[in-house]
C-alpha cells in the first residue's frame, strides 16, 4: 500500500533528480540553443532570435575546419594505435604470468591517476630533451599514451569475466594459441574493445591540457575554442560542438545496446554454478 | 598375440602447485576402448590429472603417453584427445553447428565433409534440429550434448570428461549417464571420466580408479572394488562397510582365521591376507544375516554376537545398527522378504550376526590421524 507520505517522497525525489539533471545539462542546452541564435556582431551570449544560418556552412572558417579535421584525425589514429596495443597488453596481463606483471599492471594504471598537467609537462620535457619538434605527431603520441590506460582497464575487465576454459577448449580442438585468440578470444571480447575505442576517441577529441603542451603549431578543436573565447566565440563552434555531441551520444547509445545484448548471450552460455 | 598399446599411460606423474602436491607419482594405464572412471572426493587431484593428459598442465615430473607416443612436451592442439569441460566451455558467439565444426575446420577438412560430419554428430546426440541456435538458446542438458558432439566429432583417441554431469539435475544426470554409456559402446572410443559420484562411476565404468590425495588407492572393476576393497578409504567411499580388528592366528588351506580382540574367531579366504599379526577385516552390511541366539547357522559361517540398537524400516529393506560384543557398531541391511522382520529383531534384543567367510575382506589399517 502506498501511503500519502510515500507519494510525497516519490514526487520529491523525482523533482530532485530533475533539478540535478538540469544542473548537469544546462550548459549543454545553452551551447546547442545558441547554435540557432541570430546574433549580430562578434559575441554570441545574448539571445537575439532564431536562425539556421550558422548550420548552413559550419566549416566556413578555414581555421576552425582545420582544427576539427585535426581533432578527428588525431582521435582516429591514436584510438587505433591505443586499442591494438592496449588489447594485447590486457591479454598479456590477464592470460600470461611473466616477470614484472604486477609492475606493468600498476604502471598502466598510473596515467589515470596522474594529473594531466604533470603528464603534459613531462611529455613536453621529454620531447624537448630529444629535440623533437612538437606538432601533429607528438599530439598523437601523447594521446596514445594516456588513452591506452583506459583501453587496458576496459578490455581487462571483459577478459577477466570470460571463462578461461573457453580458450582451452579451442586449443583442445586443435587451434594454436594464435588461432584461439583470433577465432575465439577476440570475437568474445569485441564488445569490450569497442567500448574501449569509443571511450578513447571521446577522451582524445576532448582533451585540452595534455594537447596544449605538445601541440606546437598544430591546432585541435578544443585548442581552437579556447583561443576563440578571448575574441568572442563564433557560432560555428556551437554548431560543431552540438554536432559532435549528437554523434557521440548516438555512438554511446549504440554501444550500450550492443553490450546489453552480448551480456545476455554470455550469461546464458554459462551453466548455473 | 600382438601387444596393443594402451591409449593413455601415465608414468610416475607428479604435479606440484607451490608446496602442494596435487598429483603424487601417479602410474596409470588405460586400455584401448575402455570406459575408465577416476573417482575421488573433491580436491584429490582428478581434474589436474585429466588436464595433464589433455595438455593444459605440465607435469612437474613424469611422462604422459598417448597411444604409445610420449606427448609430455606437446601442447593440447597436438594431442589427439578431446575434452568435455565441466562448464562445457561452448563458444557463445558461434552457433551450435559452428561450435561442432570448430575442430574439423582446424584439421582443414573440405566443406562438404565438415558439413556431413557435423550433421552426423548432431544426430548422434539427438540435436538434429538445433544446429542454427546459439548455446545461450539451449538448456543445460542440451549444452552438455553439444559439448559432447563437439569433442566426439573429431574422433579422438580418447575422450576426457571432467564431471560432465555435475551441473545437471538428478533426472537429467541419469538420462545422460545411459546415453554416455551407449555412445561409448557404439563408438568404441576410450572414455576417461572424472567424477566424485560413486554411483555414477559404478554404473558406467569398466574400470574405476579410486583416488585420494593425488594417488590411486585402488583400481579395478566396480565389483572388485565393492566386494574386495583393499583400503578402508575405498571400502567407505563405495558404500557402507563394517570393520572389525583382529589378529591372524593361522591358515587351514584356503581359509585363514582371525581372532578378534574379544575372542571371537572369524574366517576369510587366505589369499586376501598379505599381512601377519594385526589386521582390520570388513564385511558389507547386506552380506550379514541376523539370527536368533541359539538358532541355526550354516556351518563354517562367521558369527558375532550383538545387540540391536536401531532398527529402521526402509520399505525395501530394514537397516539395523547393532553393537557387537566387542563394542563395534555394525550396520546390517536385511531385505524385506516376509514383512515381519522388524517385529522379530526389535531394539534391545540379542542377535547373532552371521555371514559367509567368502564375503570377508581385508583392508589396510589407516594410520591414526
Ligand atoms: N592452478 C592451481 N594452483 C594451485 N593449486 C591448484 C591448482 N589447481 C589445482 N590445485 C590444487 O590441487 C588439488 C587438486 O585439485 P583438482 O585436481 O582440481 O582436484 P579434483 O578435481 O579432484 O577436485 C587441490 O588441492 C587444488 O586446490
Ligand atoms: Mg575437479
Amino acid at each position: 500500500m502506498r501511503t500519502r507520505a510515500d507519494r510525497v517522497r516519490a514526487w520529491f525525489l523525482g523533482l530532485w533528480t530533475g533539478v540535478a539533471l538540469l544542473y548537469l545539462f544546462i550548459p549543454v542546452f545553452v551551447i546547442a540553443a545558441f547554435s540557432f541564435n541570430d546574433n549580430q556582431g562578434r559575441f554570441n551570449f545574448t539571445w537575439q532570435g532564431f536562425t539556421l544560418r550558422h548550420w548552413e556552412n559550419p566549416f566556413a572558417d578555414p581555421d576552425l575546419a582545420l582544427a576539427m579535421k585535426n581533432s578527428l584525425l588525431i582521435a582516429g589514429i591514436s584510438t587505433a594505435i591505443a586499442v591494438v596495443l592496449g588489447t594485447f597488453m590486457a591479454l598479456a596481463l590477464v592470460r600470461y604470468v611473466f616477470r614484472g606483471r604486477g609492475a606493468t599492471d600498476m604502471f598502466v594504471f598510473l596515467p589515470l591517476a596522474t594529473p594531466e598537467v604533470v603528464l603534459g609537462a613531462s611529455l613536453l620535457g621529454l620531447f624537448l630533451t630529444m629535440a623533437v619538434t612538437t606538432g601533429f605527431t607528438t599530439i598523437v603520441i601523447a594521446h596514445v599514451m594516456f588513452t591506452i590506460s583506459y583501453v587496458v582497464v576496459t578490455v581487462k575487465a571483459r577478459l577477466e569475466g570470460m571463462d578461461r576454459h573457453i580458450e582451452e577448449a579451442a586449443m583442445d580442438l586443435g587451434a594454436t594459441e594464435w588461432t584461439a585468440i583470433r577465432k575465439i578470444t577476440l570475437p568474445m571480447i569485441a564488445p569490450g574493445v569497442l567500448a574501449a575505442a569509443l571511450l578513447a576517441a571521446a577522451i582524445s577529441v576532448d582533451d585540452y591540457v595534455i594537447t596544449s603542451f605538445n601541440a606546437g603549431q598544430t591546432t585541435t578543436f578544443p585548442l581552437f575554442i579556447f583561443g576563440a573565447t578571448r575574441q568572442g566565440v563564433p557560432p560555428a563552434v556551437n554548431v560543431l560542438a552540438t554536432g559532435l555531441l549528437v554523434i557521440i551520444l548516438l555512438l554511446l547509445a549504440l554501444n550500450v545496446m550492443v553490450q546489453r545484448r552480448l551480456a545476455a548471450r554470455d550469461r546464458a552460455a554459462m551453466p548455473s554454478r | 598375440m600382438p601387444e596393443v598399446e594402451s591409449d593413455v599411460r601415465l608414468e610416475g606423474v607428479t604435479k606440484r602447485f607451490g608446496d602442494h602436491v596435487a598429483v603424487d607419482a601417479l602410474d596409470l594405464e588405460i586400455e584401448r576402448g575402455a570406459f575408465f572412471a577416476m573417482l575421488g572426493p573433491s580436491g584429490c587431484g582428478k581434474t589436474t590429472t585429466l588436464r595433464m593428459i589433455g595438455g593444459f598442465e605440465e607435469p612437474t615430473s613424469g611422462r604422459v603417453h598417448l597411444g604409445g607416443e610420449d606427448v609430455t612436451d606437446r601442447p593440447p592442439f597436438r594431442r589427439d584427445v578431446n575434452t568435455v569441460f565441466q562448464s562445457y566451455a561452448l563458444f557463445p558467439h558461434l552457433t551450435v553447428e559452428k561450435n561442432i565444426a570448430f575442430g574439423l575446420e582446424r584439421q582443414k577438412l573440405g566443406k562438404a565433409e565438415v558439413k556431413q560430419r557435423v550433421a552426423e554428430a548432431l544426430d548422434m546426440v539427438q540435436l538434429g534440429s538445433f544446429g542454427a541456435r546459439r548455446p545461450s538458446e539451449l538448456s543445460g542438458g542440451q549444452q552438455q550434448r553439444v559439448a559432447l558432439a563437439r569433442a566426439l566429432v573429431n574422433r579422438p583417441r580418447a575422450l576426457l570428461l571432467d564431471e560432465p554431469l555435475g551441473a545437471l539435475d538428478l533426472r537429467l544426470r541419469k538420462e545422460l549417464q545411459l546415453e554416455l554409456k551407449r555412445l561409448q559402446r557404439e563408438l568404441g572410443i576410450t572414455f576417461v571420466h572424472v567424477t566424485h559420484d560413486q554411483e555414477e562411476a559404478m554404473s558406467m565404468a569398466d574400470t574405476i580408479a579410486v583416488m585420494r590425495e593425488g594417488r590411486i588407492d585402488q583400481a579395478g572393476s566396480a565389483t572388485d572394488l565393492y566386494e574386495t576393497p583393499r583400503t578402508e578409504f575405498v571400502a567407505s567411499f563405495l558404500g557402507i562397510s563394517n570393520f572389525v580388528d583382529g589378529r591372524v592366528i593361522g591358515a587351514d588351506g584356503d581359509v585363514a582365521s582371525v581372532e578378534t580382540h574379544d575372542g571371537a574367531q572369524l574366517r576369510l579366504p587366505a589369499a586376501r591376507l598379505d599381512a601377519h599379526g594385526d589386521v582390520r577385516i570388513g564385511v558389507r552390511p547386506e552380506k550379514v544375516q541376523l539370527a536368533e541366539p541359539g538358532g541355526d547357522v550354516p556351518s563354517g559361517w562367521n558369527v558375532l554376537r550383538g545387540q540391536v540398537i536401531v532398527a529402521a524400516f526402509l520399505g525395501v529393506s530394514i537397516q539395523y545398527l547393532i553393537r557387537a560384543a566387542g563394542g563395534e557398531e555394525l550396520t546390517v541391511i536385511a531385505p524385506n522378504r516376509d514383512g515381519t522382520a522388524p517385529d522379530v529383531f526389535t531394539v534391545g534384543r540379542d542377535v547373532l550376526l552371521t555371514w559367509n567367510p567368502d564375503f570377508t575382506f581385508v583392508v589396510e589399517k589407516e594410520a591414526p590421524t
